[in-house]
């Protein structure tokens, strides 16, 4: 039998947490700081909104591009939260999660060889949908003495002619890093100079902890050449509803709609009307899980102080990224022996990019008494590899 | 700040002092102070444990009771309500809105004790006009926090 496989498929690596998913599942009593989705459940009255719709029999495919009352929802939440405007009609269009607007965005918008920009360390996708998009990914390496922000000279140094796209993903799965309004300022300049495109990824936009977060979309110039993504697994902690948005000019939109319905038609009935809901009444539910991400984040900026274990202070998302690298052991090895020794699972930085190398993502999707255990554990494990 | 610190020990009184601060990015001595000061205005009237009786082998009876009044001259309900709530074995006494004037919670050990202020105490008093009683027979859910179940981490163990 020939080989039924593309060979593009095979050439993509399986992502690298597979390999401690097997193992912490195995293990019974293993505590894990490895999750990237809230501990919180959908407030209620979101779900409840889901189960109406069920009851009334909304049970069909919606328009491809998502209900309308949705994507006027979502205009006017952008709208309210960073002065953009998108038209409902022709500038949104609804997703399965942020990760089917990635993949749209780049397949819509790449030809063969053009180059994408991505700043790793990084969600997971953004590389295997860059290649199956026939797209090449170049990496940019952030560094840890820039708090994990892109600068103007990484950017400048990695853009060649065949630089077409440049992925934003802040704040960042895994750093929680964040870029501020002057940051993506410098930023914007040199992607209008080159004529690029970018694809910023802002599904942690809710979980901000130091100032509003700023969209790229909203710097001068940049609006038409941004895909904006988000969605509502973060914000309002509807992971398994499968939901996000994609909004952008209607020359790229236009194009991503059609590819999405001959891949998806659309995205599930029910999760739609939750979701509006959830856009109509939810902001208070995304002030108070906010608000306890952030005591959360608080105390473990605190705890690893107390430890000496060096580590950023992340302005969003719901991780923190500390450097282990006085151990002289691979963030690898060092996840394995903390887990083998203290039954405490979290994911080696370098499953998000190879400059991950040398730093843990924790992941502060917990409750405050579950860190608590898990951290002990890990500053007696820290002690005793000092020893 | 206050609201802030309200909102945690509300529903964590047991929080250490240092604790609360880290999580609020406070200085400690501050909120120290702020507790104390919210102690002595009586905007922190105590700190109390909830209990799930059900899972012990004492025997307890809860009631809620409704209680038609007639208002005083010059003294409107207070006298009254005063008079209910000096009882020891009443838990809360609230002036409400609606078809009765005052909600009495009550714990006893056995329905005949219950019962027995109920007719003996409560109802023969001066103002009151009729009383309702309900007893509760399963606390599901109480001060927000649910007592029927325990959280269940379903999620996957590890993901991107």
């Amino acid at each position: 039998m020939r080989n039924p496989l593309s060979d593009k498929i095979t050439d993509v690596k399986p992502s690298g947490i597979r390999k401690f998913f097997d193992i912490v599942s195995e293990m019974k009593d293993a505590i894990s700081l490895g999750v990237g989705e809230p501990d919180f459940d959908t407030p209620w009255h979101i779900r409840e909104e889901g189960i109406y719709a069920l009851e009334k029999g909304r049970t069909f495919y919606t328009s491809n591009a998502g209900l309308k009352e949705l994507r006027e929802e979502i205009s006017k939440y952008i709208n309210r939260k960073q002065g953009i405007s998108y038209d409902p009609m022709k500038e949104i269009m609804v997703t399965v999660g942020g990760s089917e607007a990635i993949d749209v965005a780049l397949r819509c918008m790449l030809n063969p060889g053009d180059e994408v920009i991505i700043p790793e360390p990084c969600y997971v996708s953004y590389v295997p949908c860059t290649k199956m998009a026939d797209g090449v990914p170049v990496i940019i390496n952030l560094k840890n003495e820039n708090r994990f922000r892109l600068t103007p000279e990484e950017l400048s140094d990695a853009i060649t002619e065949k630089t077409k796209v440049l992925i934003l993903a802040f704040p960042n799965n895994p750093t929680g890093a964040i870029m501020e309004r002057g940051d993506l300022e410098k930023i914007a300049k040199i992607v209008i100079e080159n004529d690029l495109y970018v694809i910023s990824d802002e599904i942690y936009s809710e979980l901000s902890y130091t100032g509003e977060h700023v969209s790229i979309a909203s710097v001068p110039g940049m609006r038409d050449r941004t895909i904006m993504i988000n969605g509502f697994s973060k914000a309002f902690a509807m992971t398994g509803w499968r939901l996000g948005y994609a909004c952008g000019p209607e020359l790229i939109l236009k194009q991503m709609i059609k590819l999405h319905q001959f891949a998806i038609m659309c995205a599930p009935t029910t999760s739609q009307y939750a979701a509006v809901e959830a856009l109509r009444n939810g902001e208070e539910d995304v002030n108070v899980m906010r608000e306890a991400y952030n005591q959360r984040r608080r105390y473990l900026m605190h705890t690893f102080k107390e430890m000496g274990l060096p580590c950023f202070e992340p302005g969003g998302a719901f991780y923190v990224f500390p450097c282990i690298k006085e151990f002289g052991m691979t963030s690898e090895e060092f996840a394995l022996k903390f887990l083998e020794e203290e039954k405490v699972a979290v994911v080696p930085g370098t499953a998000f990019g190879d400059c991950g190398e040398g730093f843990l993502r924790i992941s502060y999707a917990y409750s405050l008494e579950d860190l608590k255990v898990a951290i002990e554990r890990l500053a007696r494990f820290v002690e005793n590899l000092r020893k | 700040m206050r609201e802030k610190i309200l909102t945690v020990i509300e529903k964590n009184s047991k929080i250490d002092l240092k604790e609360l601060a880290v999580i609020l990015g406070e200085d400690e001595i501050d909120v120290a102070n702020e507790i104390k000061s919210m102690e002595e205005d009586g905007t922190i009237c105590g700190y109390h444990t909830l209990i799930d009786w059900d899972k012990t082998s004492i025997e307890k009876v809860s009631a809620l009771i409704e209680v038609r009044v007639t208002p005083q001259r010059g003294q409107g309900f207070d006298t009254i309500a005063e008079r209910i709530y000096k009882y020891p074995e009443v838990n809360s006494v609230y002036l409400m809105s609606g078809g009765y004037d005052l909600l009495v919670t009550l714990e006893g050990k056995t329905l005949k004790e219950v019962s027995s202020f109920v007719t003996n105490k409560l109802s023969t008093l001066e103002t009151v006009l009729s009383t309702t009683t309900h007893f509760i027979l399963k606390k599901y859910k109480d001060h927000g926090t649910i007592m029927a179940k325990k959280y269940e981490d379903t999620r996957l163990k590890m993901t991107p």
